[in-house]
């Protein structure tokens, strides 16, 4: 039994098969079969030498004679080398005395005769270790294809190991039996989380080397809740998971009967409950949740799913899509936050030192107008269809919110210019998430419709801890006093000012939090969708003036570790069932 | 019984670029074309003259000498084209010192 942790992306508990999809771009681990298999492994090999025999014969009677004879010679040459049966007996040799897959064979061997040229000191041979890298990848796109096969063909319920999902590889999976997925690579944007989530599947990414611990056929538990997969588990493990996927499919269900319910404290007072989502197809299940709008859209899908920069059109669609969902309710479209994440810093021409000080989200649009118009453009032509509000994130000063709202008249000078009806009276609000635009809320109040605190942003910019480090992550806390009474200036000075604050951080969808926030006077908050059921029914089953207490009691302590045990004592006294 | 004919012969490569892929994939069309056994000797390895994984991993370059040895019935013919197209043709390739053909 092995536990590997990585991040949840799509929650659920699933105990199955592994089917493993290796990629012919990454090496293939080393991967057992057992000897009865050896035959069937071998005769892979030979069908996909006979295969990519094939198709190069024909590529090769493709080549024009004349100008393109030395391609041909390239081809000749492979062909030679499939041909060549001291070259495959090396490769099925390894099958039998090894006793590893056939894909696993091929990639060794033919890496072996390329580790070969490539360490002879003529250059002109040594080059020639492309040519071998090249017939493996022939050879590998032939057993993997075949692969592929096997996966639209399934006939048993299976989970999906690998490396990375792209979307050719998910296109072709039968549904009824793909169970859950994991891969190696990926985040919450990666196509994997986007998959699993419309099927509704568990899946676990970022598990770094999971596909080279897993064999194919191995059980294993892919637990989207917490973000595990366990490999092999032992009966007792099983058998926990076995009572806790119940108790969840239990839960789940007890919830959702509260989904027609309103948030309303047991003394009358109404919270809005609000989804995060990333993807437009996560709308309908904020609502199937009980959500009642989006208080957070994210807009960066729309940049690290496509090779090249969203049109204005695809803007719109993925937006007219959330909000013909929601209606009359409100959606609020956060623009992009692109910046300090792998996909921009990749594409500099040197990467910033230290992205997250550096020229990430409202900064980056500020100096990519073009693109900032783009977007700000679809997102009023969106307005006409719903109740759309447009938020700007990482403010850090008055000047930069009102730059932003400049560009943004001026793209509708444009329209009006254009006759493009869209929304005139459309809200404009801030993501208060660093230390100086909590501190100068009051200011920032007079010219924003609304605020919502990004306590995730918050917390690592006021307490300068890095929570992906796990050498300092103990101290990244919503919990500590400095984070806390930020957060209180910031909602009242925003009840002075009159205008709307909500909470959209992890912290939202926190039980232990629920009372503390409401005591604080936040009335809005949005958080994962999963998460909705639960946060109502704490909502429901508590009174403001006990929340009240809380919230004074907390602001006058002055540990972080006092504060979160107090949290917890008060909320599992107040409702011991939901913990 | 079959009279076996073994025959060697010592022939040096000729051409600037070595034994690369395209002479190696040479000198294997030539070496398949006989029935009789042949390996190929660069001081260190012996390998099939047939396979062309095996000739072209002998890397062998510009004034390389390689030991030729073929066993069966028409051993001699085998050499003896074999060595034509290595010293006398050099695989249609230019020596070091003629006009460098363009790529």
């Amino acid at each position: 039994m092995e536990i590997k942790k990585g991040i949840a992306v799509s929650p659920g508990i699933s105990i199955v098969k592994s089917l493993i999809i290796d990629s012919e771009d990454y090496r293939i681990p080393r991967r057992k079969i057992t000897p009865s298999q050896r035959l069937t492994e071998i005769q892979r090999v030979r069908n996909a030498f006979r295969d990519a025999i094939g198709e190069l014969t024909q590529l090769e009677a493709k080549q024009n004679e004349a100008e393109r004879s030395r391609i041909k010679d390239i081809f000749a040459v492979h062909l030679r080398f499939l041909h060549d049966r001291s070259l495959r007996k090396r490769i099925t040799d390894l099958i039998q005395s090894e006793l590893v897959t056939a894909e696993y064979a091929v990639s060794t061997v033919l890496r072996e005769i390329a580790a070969h040229f490539s360490g002879v000191k003529d250059p002109y041979i040594s080059e020639r270790a492309a040519d071998i890298y090249d017939m493996e990848r022939r050879l590998l796109r032939q057993l993997l294809g075949r692969r592929r096969e096997e996966v639209e063909h399934l006939s048993q319920e299976v989970a999906i190991i690998a490396r990375e999902l792209s979307p050719t590889q998910t296109a072709g999976f039968n549904k009824k039996f793909v169970k859950g997925l994991a891969t190696d690579a990926g985040g919450r944007t990666s196509h994997t989380a986007i998959v699993a989530r419309s099927l509704g599947i568990p899946a676990v990414v970022a598990l770094e080397d999971l596909t080279e611990i897993v064999t194919g056929g191995d059980t294993v538990i892919i637990d989207g809740n917490r973000g595990i997969v366990i490999v092999n588990p032992d009966d007792e493990t099983v058998r926990q998971y076995e009572d806790y996927s119940q108790e969840f499919g239990k839960l789940s269900h007890k919830l959702d009967a509260i989904r027609e319910k309103p948030a309303v404290t047991r003394d009358g007072t109404k919270i809005s409950v609000l989804g995060n989502i990333e993807f437009p197809d996560e709308a309908e299940q904020v609502l199937q949740k009980g959500g009642e709008g989006i208080g957070l859209y994210r807009t960066e899908f729309l940049y690290l799913n496509r090779p090249t920069e969203p049109t204005e059109q695809q803007h719109y669609e993925a937006y007219a899509e959330t909000v013909r969902v929601f209606k009359h309710r409100p959606v609020v479209i956060r623009t992009v936050d692109l910046g300090a994440d792998k996909y921009t810093q990749s594409k500099r021409s040197a990467p910033e030192p230290n992205p997250f000080l550096g020229l990430r989200s409202i900064r980056f649009c500020l100096q990519n107008l073009m693109m900032f118009r783009t977007q700000l453009r679809a997102i009023l032509r969106a307005s006409l269809l719903g109740q759309v509000k447009v938020m700007f994130p990482l403010i850090t000063n008055l000047q930069e919110m009102m730059q932003a709202k400049m560009i943004l008249r001026d793209v509708m000078e444009d329209l009006d210019e254009e006759s493009i009806p869209y929304n005139k009276n459309v809200e404009i609000g801030i993501m208060i998430e660093t230390p100086s635009a909590a501190l100068t809320a009051s200011t920032l109040a007079r010219d924003a419709d609304f605020f919502s605190i990004g306590t995730n942003d918050l917390i690592q910019y006021t307490l300068a801890v890095d929570r992906g480090n796990e050498l300092v992550s103990t101290l990244y806390s919503a919990a500590d006093p400095a984070v806390l009474r930020l957060i209180r200036t910031v909602v009242q000075d925003a009840h002075k000012a009159q205008i709307d604050v909500a909470i959209c951080g992890e912290v939202a969808s926190e039980p232990d939090y629920v009372m503390l926030l409401l005591g604080m006077g936040i009335r809005t908050i949005s958080i994962t969708p999963p998460m909705i059921p639960e946060i109502k029914q704490i909502i429901r089953s508590v009174r403001i003036e006990d929340c009240n207490n809380v919230a004074r009691k907390i602001l006058s302590m002055n540990s972080e570790r006092q504060i979160s045990s107090y949290l917890r004592n008060a909320a599992r006294k107040i409702l011991p069932e939901a913990f | 019984m079959l009279r076996k004919e073994v025959c060697e012969k010592i022939v040096q490569i000729k051409n600037a670029d070595g034994l690369h892929m395209r002479p190696a994939m040479q000198f294997v069309d030539v070496a398949n074309k006989f029935g009789c056994d042949i390996t190929v000797s660069n001081g260190q390895n012996i390998v099939d003259g047939k396979s062309i994984m095996q000739m072209s991993m002998l890397a062998a370059s510009y004034g390389t000498k390689l030991q030729i040895k073929a066993e069966g019935l028409d051993a001699e013919k085998a050499i003896d084209a074999l060595r034509e197209l290595v010293e006398k043709k050099h695989f249609g390739e230019p020596e070091p010192g003629d006009k460098k053909v363009k790529d």
